[in-house]
């Protein structure tokens, strides 16, 4: 974010929100970054000022977490619907209750809906590059759409972890000049926001929002290209782990994938098939690409760190199930809802899902469709198959 | 292959296990290594046990679930011998640098540790000796050099002076550099 130097930055300071901005407004007050730092006395009036900075023809960011996030839900989709490019740094955190501060996947997952970019980290990173790279596919101009970069609560935000810089001059070059379009501080020509828009042209407005997350698929791949050049790190929509001659694998987003990564490497050393898939870019969902990916896999878990309580399973694996619905060649697939409240998942449970996943590729049968893993209580599976 | 140096530390809140923990992880990232600290966090109160965690690496470290098999355990506050598991998920080749008045051989019959090896220091009195307050944490910054050889102790100096001077008044600094030469020099094995 000081690298970036944005015009504007209005956010809600204290919890449920994390250091970001603490760590920010050291930078303004230092005078690292000449941002105008505006501290909001709520997350909703913290959006509220970031679209009217963006209307106003500023560059825009800001950062939440939680109930923050949730707290912004109403101006989450008036910011997409408006066609600002903000970027939003969402550190993932449980929503309440009961209360809990730790890292999973409710809250963005909760906004999945909301027109907003969103692309989800492993590590500190990729948190960085992603949030880099935001910026651009926001403000292009076949896109004009907010993102939401995102990283895990606490095992990302919280840790100390390797990471490589890149120097401001890089990172200032490739974000480049902000073009603000129709800007209300451009007196000389006048334009209206938020005006009332009823049956006559709110869809056409609609659809030309859906037009441009259809657009941004190609964008987050062009902008990733670009920054390889200056980066040396490339990145795709999703992230492929052994997956070439794998069998059965597993999906899942964030930090956790990485953990997974060391069980993958040591079932390899042992000769078994296994395979990770990680998903980054996960709106614009890359449905055809994805289920290319899975294509040749005989039986997949999708691992979710948010339940959809009342769905077949959580978001992701609904995801993955409607993309492959049409697919001649579909993998046997189940889910496993995971890590909610920060509940740490370790390599035997990771282990324990190939091994399910080993006995589905050979006996083709499901036991349970879906279920809580690493949980208390009575055998938690839901939907028989 | 997963490869790395599990460190797990014990103290209690407000004794700044946490900050050694992001500093020894500091100290050995500048050495070349790949690195990961990561406290367990709960409600912050002073007192409480608190525990944090390192990973250290010559590999790229993916891995981001919690330390349950640590090879390292470090004992901030003396007065967890007895009252604490530290022990817990460490195998027999384990090291535990422990905080406490005590020689090795003292501590290993409080807590009936078979296996493993124990090094002790002062870290409390030699806090009180420089800094004035009991404030252990540099101190075992120190110990932890010399006990795991993973890290230079010039390196720690130059990481702790760093992290110190943005904080604190430089006199404060210096008791700290102290508290790190000595703990360094007067950690005992058995």
């Amino acid at each position: 974010m000081r690298q970036i130097n944005p015009d504007v930055c209005a956010a809600y300071p204290i919890t449920p929100s994390t250091q970001v901005m603490e760590q920010f407004s050291e930078y303004v007050a230092d005078g690292l970054v000449d941002t105008e730092l505006i501290a909001t006395e709520s997350e909703h009036s913290a959006m509220s000022a970031c679209i009217g900075a963006a209307a106003a023809g500023g560059r825009v960011m800001t950062a939440t977490s939680s109930q923050g996030l949730a707290l912004m839900w109403e101006m989450l989709y008036i910011a997409a619907g408006m066609r600002f490019p903000i970027t939003l740094a969402c550190v993932n955190r449980a929503l309440s209750a009961p209360i809990n501060i730790h890292g999973d996947h409710s809250d963005s997952m909760g906004a999945r809906d909301s027109g907003w970019i969103q692309i989800y980290a492993e590590n500190a990173q990729e948190a960085y590059d992603n949030q880099i790279q935001a910026v651009r596919i926001a403000e292009h101009m076949d896109v004009r759409l907010p993102v939401m970069s995102c990283m895990d609560g606490f095992i990302t935000s919280h840790a100390i972890d390797s990471l490589e810089l890149l120097d401001d001059k890089t990172v200032r070059d490739f974000v480049g000049e902000y073009k603000a379009i129709n800007p209300l501080l451009d007196v000389e020509h006048p334009v209206t926001y938020g005006a009332l828009d009823l049956q006559d042209y709110f869809m056409e407005h609609k659809r030309a929002q859906a037009e441009a997350m259809k657009n941004s698929r190609k964008i987050v791949i062009d902008i990733a290209k670009e920054y390889k050049k200056i980066s040396g790190r490339g990145y795709e929509y999703f992230e492929e782990y052994y997956m070439d001659d794998a069998e059965i694998a597993i999906v899942i987003l964030s930090s956790a994938a990485g953990t997974v990564k060391t069980v993958v490497e040591a079932m390899r050393a042992k000769g078994e098939k296994v395979g990770l898939l990680r998903p980054r870019i996960f709106r614009p969902f890359p449905y055809n690409e994805l289920s290319d990916a899975l294509s040749n896999v005989k039986a997949v878990a999708v691992m979710d760190r948010a339940d959809s309580t009342g769905a077949e399973g959580g978001p992701l694996y609904m995801e993955f199930k409607s993309a492959l619905y049409n697919r001649k060649k579909q993998p046997l697939m189940i889910n496993k809802i995971f890590g909610l409240g920060g509940r740490d998942l370790m390599l035997p449970d990771i282990e324990m899902v190939y091994r399910e996943l080993r006995d589905i590729k050979n006996s083709g049968k499901i036991r349970a469709l879906s279920e809580y893993i690493t949980v208390r209580g009575e055998e938690a599976a839901y939907g028989k198959a | 292959m997963y490869e790395a140096t599990e460190i797990r530390w014990h103290g209690r809140g407000g004794q700044g296990t946490v900050t050694a923990a992001k500093l020894f992880a500091q100290s050995a990232m500048v050495g070349g290594k790949y690195v990961q600290a990561f406290p367990e966090f709960g409600p912050e109160r002073t007192g409480a046990p608190v525990k944090a965690y390192n990973r250290i690496s010559s590999k790229r470290l993916t891995i981001h679930c919690g330390v349950t098999n640590p090879s390292i355990v470090v004992v901030v506050d003396p007065t967890l011998v007895g009252t604490t598991d530290f022990t817990e998920g460490t195998d027999e080749k384990a090291v535990f640098l422990v905080n406490t008045k005590d020689d090795p051989a003292a501590v290993r019959k409080k807590i009936k540790l078979k296996g493993g090896r124990i090094y002790t220091i002062d870290a409390t009195r030699i806090s009180l000796e420089t800094i004035g307050k009991p404030i252990p944490n540099t101190a075992m910054l120190g110990a932890l050099a010399k006990v795991s050889g993973i890290v230079d102790i010039k390196r720690v100096l130059d990481d702790v002076k760093e992290d110190f001077e943005k904080k604190f008044p430089e006199k404060i600094t210096q008791k700290n550099l102290e508290a790190v030469k000595r703990a360094y020099e007067e950690v005992k094995g058995e």
